[in-house]
């Protein structure tokens, strides 16, 4: 099997490389920078996510290419994901700067660790082998780790940190686990062998259902689905809220993309099995993240049973193991991604130094304060609820019709009863921003980068809410 | 039974029960030293499956190095176990419960049934002038180099990680500068105030 490697087999690494080396760059740049200057570093981090899109978007596959003796992959689904890592990436640069300079986290350090963090994503994303999945899973969740953990001083960060890294091992041990007892029934670690290995079986292997169930719990962990979510609600209210940010958005396409790689293009014949367990994981997550997020009081808190809600829609469309299904699943992720970048934009946006606006009602009269941001909080809710025409109808309606056509109707009806429960947490938001008097009327303090971005953020919600066509025919032609 | 399966079941043995005692010993020290234990057996089972050079590695890298690290560092840490131990009689049931259905729904599959001798034949003892050591090379750098690149990375990450949560600079900690102390003289510190003489009043 060991062929030697030609130097033209790195060229479809090159957005990898690149952005491993900026890292390296701005780590070394950020040395020699004092805080006066330490901007330079912050545009250096958008510069990198700018040029690693072009080279991205240039590199663009027609098929799918798998070099490096089948460690690689690149085709079309990869490199629309990065792209979207990148922008969602920016985005939280732009967001988070004025938050982390009030709490004196504006260091070279947050760039660097978020920018190793997209690299582990990018590798999650391009992974052709289940060994470059996991270290690609390690390099994003050591990043991510020492991200909740950077406001050393707060032990609610260090707390969550502390769970987020247990719970986190914990999950890539099962992972790894389920992992090598596929590699014992199938003796490769390359998804191809392995999914020709089991196309292959007559009867049922027993040990390779075992790798899967351990597969399939670490993945349910890594998403926080139900009943793996319990980190999720303690990282996102405990971590600074620009790196809550960062965690519910980016990764999520990752986790997309590590389930798409393990399960359909690895396992995808045994999708008669892992169907079942999929039903039980998203079932549990939309009852269950909707009923709890009712009963919070911090948005952060809330946003995350929002999440872990979220993440059920995210499974229900890979679970009718259909291109149909697939795609849903697809254009879900990137939808949410975007709309949880909004909400905790929202959150950072009405923050200050020495105020955190993370208690629902500190949203209470945004109507009085600024109409306009208002008006985006309204757009982002009514999505999150998945109201037409903002995005998230589209998105759940994609992911139901997918469900629905796989002949799993009950299913569909829970996830739309439970959506219905849940669309009382996002309009409570409304109205408390609508009807009710702010306690609080001090006028919003925001950069005009980040007031532009959050805006262009939030009329993108609902220009792609109304024509969806674009973003659904890239989705499906990415899943061909 | 040759030679080889009594050493095999001897070093297996050991390594069952000083991994047992890892996770079962009350003192942290005795825990690190058993896992030397549990180490040396593992690379004694790895040089009876050929595995000469990365059973040394494990000697050399693990016991003779990260060890005695960790070692250290056990016994700088002042670890109180008593909060640890907090409701273990309350959760050692549900545990126990749990553990062991794993574990026997572990046995079932992996046993000999499926990993026996007849499923999975025993590999063809190589020659002795095979050299195990360059298979390794030209797997880690033909064959998986892209993970092996990646491992770099994860290294590299875990320094910054490191440092970014520990690293507390000079203003921000009170320190000792030496420097300003060695260049002070004794009419920096003391000064002598001429003051006419007193007498104390009772």
């Amino acid at each position: 099997m060991s062929v030697p490697i030609s130097v033209s087999e790195f060229a479809p690494l090159l957005p990898e490389i690149f952005v491993l080396s900026m890292a390296c760059i701005i780590l070394l740049v950020d040395l020699y920078l004092t805080d006066d200057n330490r901007y330079i570093s912050y545009a250096l981090g958008l510069l990198t996510m700018g040029l690693a899109a072009v080279i991205t978007f240039v590199t663009m596959p027609v098929e799918s290419v798998v070099v490096l003796n089948g460690t690689f992959v690149n085709d079309q689904m990869a490199a629309i994901l990065k792209l979207f890592v990148y922008l969602l990436t920016a985005a939280v640069f732009v967001y988070s700067r004025e938050y982390l300079i009030a709490r004196s986290l504006f260091k070279g350090e947050f760039y660097v660790l978020i920018i190793f963090a997209v690299l582990g994503m990018m590798v999650m994303i391009s992974a052709h082998s289940m060994l470059t999945i996991y270290m690609g899973l390690e390099i994003m969740s050591l990043a991510l780790y020492a991200l909740v953990a950077m406001q050393r001083d707060s032990i609610q960060a260090t707390e969550a940190a502390m769970k987020y890294f247990v719970l986190g091992a914990l999950a890539s041990g099962m992972l790894l686990y389920g992992m090598s007892m596929i590699y014992g029934a199938t003796g490769s670690l390359d998804l191809k062998v392995i999914s020709e290995h089991v196309a292959g079986l007559e009867e049922k292997d027993l040990v390779l259902l075992l790798g899967l169930v351990f597969v399939i719990v670490g993945l349910a962990f890594k998403l926080g689905a139900v009943p793996f979510h319990m980190w999720v609600p303690d990282v996102y209210h405990g971590a600074p809220t620009a790196v809550t940010l960062f965690i519910g958005t980016a990764p999520k396409i990752a986790g997309f993309a590590m389930v798409m790689r393990l399960l359909v293009e690895g396992l995808g014949d045994m999708q008669f099995y892992w169907q079942d367990y999929l039903v039980v994981i998203a079932v549990l997550s939309i009852v269950l993240g909707n009923v709890i997020a009712i009963a919070q009081t911090n948005i952060k808190r809330m946003f995350a049973y929002s999440t872990i809600a979220h993440m059920g829609f995210l499974i229900a469309g890979i679970l009718s193991g259909t291109q149909e299904g697939y795609s849903a699943a697809m254009f879900y992720t990137i939808s949410y991604s975007i709309m949880s970048l909004g909400g905790f934009g929202m959150i950072l946006l009405l923050s200050r130094s020495g105020f955190e606006a993370d208690k629902l009602d500190d949203f209470k009269g945004l109507n009085d304060r600024s109409p306009w941001f208002a008006f985006m909080m309204l757009i982002i809710m009514v999505s999150m609820a998945g109201v037409p025409p903002a995005l998230g109808f589209y998105a759940k309606l994609a992911v139901l019709q997918a469900v629905i056509n796989a002949g799993l109707i009950w299913v569909a009806i829970i996830a739309v009863v439970f959506s219905i429960v849940g669309a009382f947490y996002y309009l409570r938001v409304i109205k408390l921003m609508y009807f009710d008097k702010a306690d609080d009327t001090t006028p919003i303090e925001a950069g005009r980068d980040m007031r532009a971005v959050l805006s262009v953020n939030g009329i993108t919600i609902l220009a792609l809410g109304i024509f969806p066509g674009g973003l659904l025919t890239i989705c499906v032609n990415a899943m061909l | 039974m040759n030679t080889e399966s009594v050493l095999f079941y001897l070093f297996a043995a050991i390594l069952v029960f000083a991994s047992g005692m890892v996770v079962t010993v009350k003192n942290s020290v005795y825990a690190a030293l058993w896992l030397v234990l549990a180490f040396f057996t593992t690379a004694g089972v790895w040089l009876l499956l050929e595995a000469e050079f990365l059973a040394i590695t494990l000697v050399l890298v693990y016991v003779g190095a990260v060890m005695v690290l960790f070692l250290f560092v056990v016994m700088m840490l002042d670890i109180d176990i008593a909060p640890l131990k907090e409701g273990f009689t309350r959760y050692l049931p549900i545990g126990l419960l749990i553990g062991a259905v794993i574990v026997i729904e572990i046995v079932i599959i992996v046993g000999p049934e499926r990993f026996g001798l007849e499923a999975m034949p025993a590999p063809i003892p190589h020659a002795a002038d095979y050299s195990n050591t360059k298979e390794l090379g030209r797997l880690l750098y033909i064959d998986y180099v892209y993970p092996f690149e990646l491992a770099a990375v994860i290294l590299v990450l875990a320094i910054i990680a490191a440092i970014v949560l520990t690293l507390r600079p000079k203003r921000w900690s009170k320190f000792v500068a030496v420097e300003k102390q060695l260049e002070a003289k004794s009419s920096d510190r003391v000064r002598v105030v001429k003051m006419p003489s007193e007498k104390k009043k009772h």
